[in-house]
């Protein structure tokens, strides 16, 4: 198809170069600097989609971020990307974009039988039909929804595309290029300000580049060109186009998302898609503009019904006409600006205007152009299906209220304007309570909140000469503050048209014995009639009124539809708007891929991997690795075709056999210094401290206030006033601060300092009866006799020129040692022990084998202590001082910690001796009572005990002390197993404790 | 995201800081013999003002120091940062 509606001569496009880009499979040209809903009007396509409820047919109404209809689905590099607005998205060669919400096409689209249902698709709709039975949800009422609903399909599949993340910081951030953004921005740059000037579509310039003004001496586009040059040859300035700021957040963070390439035909590899920019500003200028209104009269979505300064705008960018016999329909002079520009391209409007004796410098100048102009006349109804073809226009009594002989005139195109609504949503976003202007029957900002001015029309100020004015004057302004210099440029004088008052009519009454359909929320089919019956239903709050007819809830958040709705009902309740109010605008602004929020936080980049030294030597030895919070931590290692049963099954048993090591670097260790050091531990811990000698290690459990575990682990004293802590993997973190806390702010007359040193040392846990045969081997000169190093003794040596220190502290059951050497030396040491080890038969263990053998001697951990349990729970009563005090221990007195029945530890060993009891099991006494069963407490772990060669459990069960013995039941609901089990002692394996001391 | 005044390293981001609840609570001495409802008092129950609140923010990825916000509940303007020690005004 030719570009039968594009002018030769006009607009900013690049006609050098012709671009082909798809829409729903047929191809169609452009130029490079279209969008798609230029480049598809200027071949004559109106027809892009069908409205959410009703399927009617959808056009283009808008010509940026506020368009409501013409959303499509992009086709990218073998990716979707829905929710793209045709009148923001550039062309780029080999482009494909298809409608949404039809089937099975655009053009004949089944769900538009809703049109014809739509007396069952009153206002609130989805509450009223779909609430009976509650079992037809699921199967019939859901499903149809889903089907009939929805703008476009998102992508299953991975997103290939970069995004990135930038934080910036400014003095001053300015959102909108238009004359208020252009002029505040070059008068705070000249004065020293750090400035970003922000501007959301691919042009520079906003109003200015349509509208036939005159800024000292050149034109509006030319007066954009000089300032936006001289702009970018300015090191404190910062100028972004195609950069929305979407969110203003506390504290004077905003955050802006800048389309990069998403008009590029092929991303090169490392050029991102999106980028989002974190920006905290010492200073805000909201110059973000107003959208202009629409006027609602019947069947005003048709396709060819648009905003007047949308087919301005196309005209005068994009060189294209919206129509060929246009319609203007306005209550105000800015209907008579698109009119004249039609007329000067030697096309012939007609306006409609609904003030019944205007007069201004625009109306004279559409006179003097022979423009035919109708006076007190309104648009009845549009009339077509797929695009308009006439309409029904009528003249209308002063008071508004009475139509005359309503006539049929045909026309292609109706462009409305309803006069115009500030973008006060930024402000709004910041904490602005917002005042009603009644002047201009809008919203504009009050007393700002944070750091933020709105400037421009934005604030309601709709003469150019006032707007530059104001915004030289801001820009100085509130540089000066910052910068303290005195910088001022002179403003440019300005040339414009002067304009009149508009008329505060906007909705046309329905002619009698008439139903038409009077659009007021294009996007969610919101019309008159819906918020007529909310209001008869006795809904009055506007909050509640918006989300029973979903008034401005679509993607576009109401930005044609939210004043007329407000006029509306503040008409119907006999009230003033301000006294119905609005809604909160809430961030974003515009929507946000998902992609730019994420950023570059995906797949490896969620989060930072932690690997301990040694973990290029498990890599070697076929490690399987497993997450350890952020630690990856070899889980078993693989030999031939072992699993991981039968591979932990071989590690744990060699552990008890002869000797294994185990890498233990992930632990977290904390140095505790200073002469209170033992005093701190003695009240972090609930057993003793004060006289635990130097060389020394002990077993502690630290509490919460309230009473529950919050870890256990070892600490070792080093020297007089030094002490080693260590804690588990999971915890390390939360200890820290924990320490921290009591320090820093309950008890600081402790002389204390405890500081991280997890990352400092490499740990290998050496276990099993030949482990000391082992150490006198790595450490020839030291008496590692069971008198020269007894249990939780604690001594420093050399390992082959190494410094060493060597803890015999054990978590197998097992005579076990713990070495730590300098990160560094961390390879070295195991090398070294493997190395020397070969002769003992050692053999590297895994996290799953250190899970079995800590849970065949009934050793907790994470999954004992779950933040639910007290000492007594998991059997550490023992270790809690009935002398001393300490964190949480007044807790322990309340009555349901005292109570003599708590869940308490206990072994579970299936009586068939083979079946493995899945963890979560439920421990019940009656496997076949009703539902539901009442339970005795859960399994928190499972292994395969390697000492018994049978299942081994740790359970949770209520009075545990008085259930050994016994015979129940391990219910799993979610494996579908019922295993009769006995309940034995937790201590399975060598309950005396004998190994670990021999 | 707040801007928040680290006594200690100067205006840095929210990001940097964990929440650390309530800085008006005070705990009871060690070995005090005290009833299970002033206990409770301490370790269950929190005011939940709209307004002025002086709060503790632990600046983690910082100084690792406590410190003491006043901070308004509801429009999240901060009024004053004090050092763990220091006397509030
Ligand atoms: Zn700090």
């Amino acid at each position: 198809m030719s570009q039968d509606f594009r002018l030769d001569n006009v607009g900013m496009v690049n006609r050098e170069k012709k671009i082909s880009f798809k829409f729903n499979g047929k191809k169609y040209f452009g130029f490079e600097g279209d969008t798609i809903a230029s480049a598809l009007i200027a071949n004559g396509v109106h027809l892009v989609g069908r409205s959410f409820k009703y399927h009617r047919p959808r056009g283009f109404f808008g010509v940026g971020v506020d368009e409501p209809y013409a959303i499509l689905q992009l086709d990218r590099n073998n990716e979707r990307d829905p929710n793209i607005r045709a009148t923001e998205q550039e062309i780029f060669e080999g482009l494909e974009v298809k409608s949404v919400n039809c089937w099975p096409s655009v053009n004949f689209d089944i769900g538009a039988i809703n049109n014809f249902l739509k007396m069952f698709f009153p206002a609130g709709f989805y509450y009223k039909t779909f609430m009976w039975p509650p079992s037809f949800w699921y199967k019939i009422y859901e499903p149809f929804i889903r089907m009939a609903a929805g703008f476009g399909e998102a992508s299953t599949k991975h997103d290939k595309e970069r995004y990135e993340h930038k934080y910036e910081y400014c003095d001053l951030l300015i959102t909108g290029s238009g004359p208020s953004g252009l002029a505040s921005a070059y008068a705070a740059a000249k004065n020293g300000a750090r400035v970003i000037l922000a501007e959301d579509k691919p042009r520079f310039g906003g109003s200015l580049l349509t509208s036939d003004v005159n800024i000292g001496n050149q034109t509006g586009v030319e007066w954009t060109e000089k300032i936006i040059a001289e702009l970018k040859s300015m090191p404190n300035v910062t100028v972004k186009n195609r950069s929305q700021v979407f969110g203003y957040y506390d504290h004077n963070m905003l955050v802006m998302s800048e389309r990069i390439s998403d008009h590029l035909p092929k991303t090169q590899k490392y050029l991102p898609k999106q980028r989002l920019w974190y920006i905290r500003a010492n200073e805000v200028l909201i110059s973000s503009g107003s959208i202009e209104r629409p006027l609602v009269f019947g069947n005003n979505d048709t396709p060819g019904v648009m905003l007047s300064s949308a087919a301005k705008e196309y005209l005068k960018v994009y060189g294209v006409l919206v129509g060929k016999k246009p319609l203007i329909f306005t209550n105000n002079d800015s209907g008579y600006e698109t009119a004249i520009e039609f007329k000067k391209n030697g096309v012939n409007p007609i306006i409609l205007d609904t003030r019944s004796n205007p007069s201004s410098d625009i109306i004279t100048e559409a006179k003097n152009l022979n423009i035919e102009i109708k006076f007190s006349y309104v648009v009845v109804a549009a009339k077509g299906y797929k695009k308009v073809k006439s309409a029904d226009i009528s003249k209308i009594s002063e008071d508004k209220k009475e139509l005359f002989n309503i006539e049929n005139i045909e026309c292609d195109c109706i462009c409305v304007s309803g006069f115009w609504t500030p973008s006060i949503h930024l402000a709004s976003q910041s904490g602005n309570k917002s005042k009603f202007n009644e002047k201009i029957d809008a919203f504009v900002p009050d007393k700002s909140k944070q750091q933020e001015n709105t400037i421009g029309s934005a604030n309601g100020i709709f003469t150019l000469e006032k707007t530059i004015k104001d915004a030289f004057d801001k820009g100085f302004d509130v540089s000066n503050k910052i910068t303290e210099k005195n910088n001022k440029v002179s403003v440019p004088t300005v040339v414009e048209k002067k304009s009149t008052d508009h008329d505060k009519f906007w909705c046309v009454p329905l002619p009698k014995g008439k139903s038409y359909k009077r659009f007021l929320d294009f996007q969610n089919d919101v019309a008159v009639s819906d918020i007529e019956l909310a209001l008869r239903e006795g809904f009055r709050s506007i909050e509640h009124v918006k989300r029973y007819t979903t008034l401005g809830m679509a993607t576009d958040q109401g930005k044609t539809s939210n004043l007329n709705g407000l006029q509306l009902v503040s008409d119907i309740e006999n009230k003033v708007v301000p006294q119905v109010g609005h809604t909160t605008f809430r961030p974003p602004y515009t929507p946000v891929s998902i992609g730019a929020i994420v950023g570059r936080e995906v797949g490896k980049h969620s989060k930072p991997t932690r690997k301990s030294p040694m973990h290029s030597w498990h890599e070697k030895n076929n490690a399987i690795f497993v997450d350890a919070g952020v630690w990856l931590r070899p889980r078993y290692y693989k030999q031939g075709n072992e699993g991981l049963f039968e591979a932990s099954k071989r590690e744990a048993k060699n552990v008890r056999q002869n000797v294994g090591v185990c890498d233990v670097t992930t632990l977290g260790k904390i140095d505790v210094k200073g002469p209170d050091a033992a005093e701190f531990l003695n009240r972090v811990y609930t057993n003793a401290w004060l006289k635990l000698p130097v060389g020394k290690a002990r077993y502690g459990v630290m509490l919460r206030e309230d009473g529950i575990v919050m870890d256990d682990g070892t600490t070792t004293r080093i020297s007089e006033n030094h002490y080693h802590m260590t804690t588990t993997t999971a915890q390390a973190a939360n200890v820290l601060s924990h320490l921290e806390y009591y320090l820093q702010l309950v008890w600081p007359e402790l002389n204390v300092n405890v500081v991280s040193t997890t990352e400092q040392w490499a740990g290998a846990a050496i276990a099993g009866p030949n482990s000391r045969k082992l150490l006198m081997k790595l450490f020839p000169n030291l008496d590692v006799s069971n008198e020269g190093l007894p249990f939780m003794g604690y001594k420093e040596a050399d390992l082959f020129g190494i410094p060493a220190k060597i803890y015999r502290i054990s978590f197998s059951g097992e005579l076990a040692y713990e070495i730590n050497v300098e990160s560094d030396n961390g390879y070295f040491m195991w090398e070294k022990i493997m190395e020397v080890g070969q002769e003992f038969q050692i053999q590297p263990y895994g996290t799953e084998a250190l899970s079995t053998l800590r849970i065949e001697m009934g050793h907790v951990a994470g999954s004992e202590l779950d933040g639910r349990t007290i000492p007594y729970d998991a059997s550490l009563e023992g270790l809690v001082s009935k002398k001393k005090d300490f964190i949480g221990k007044r807790s322990l007195n309340r009555s349901a910690f005292i109570s003599t029945d708590r869940e308490k530890l206990v072994g579970v060993v299936p009586i068939d001796k083979t079946t493995s009891i899945p963890e979560g099991s439920y421990i019940v006494k009656d496997p076949k009572a009703k539902l539901p069963n009442p339970k005795l407490g859960h399994v928190s772990a499972s292994c395969w005990s390697v000492e018994y060669d049978n299942p081994f459990s740790l359970a949770i069960i209520k009075d545990g002390k008085n259930m050994i013995g016994q015979k129940l039941f391990a219910m799993s609901p979610l494996k579908n197993k019922t295993i009769p089990v006995e309940i034995v002692s937790s201590h399975y394996v060598d309950p005396e404790g004998k190994r670990v001391r021999s | 995201m707040l801007y928040i005044n680290c006594p200690h390293c100067g205006l840095r981001s929210q990001n940097e800081f964990a929440y650390g609840g309530d800085a008006t609570v005070k705990r009871p001495e060690l070995n005090k013999e005290i009833s299970d409802q002033e206990w409770d008092n301490f370790v269950y129950l929190r005011k939940s003002p709209r307004g002025k609140h002086l709060e503790l923010w632990h600046h983690i990825s910082g100084c690792r120091q406590w410190i003491k916000v006043e901070r308004d509940t509801s429009t999240h303007e901060i009024f004053k940062t004090y050092k763990a020690n220091e006397a509030i005004e």
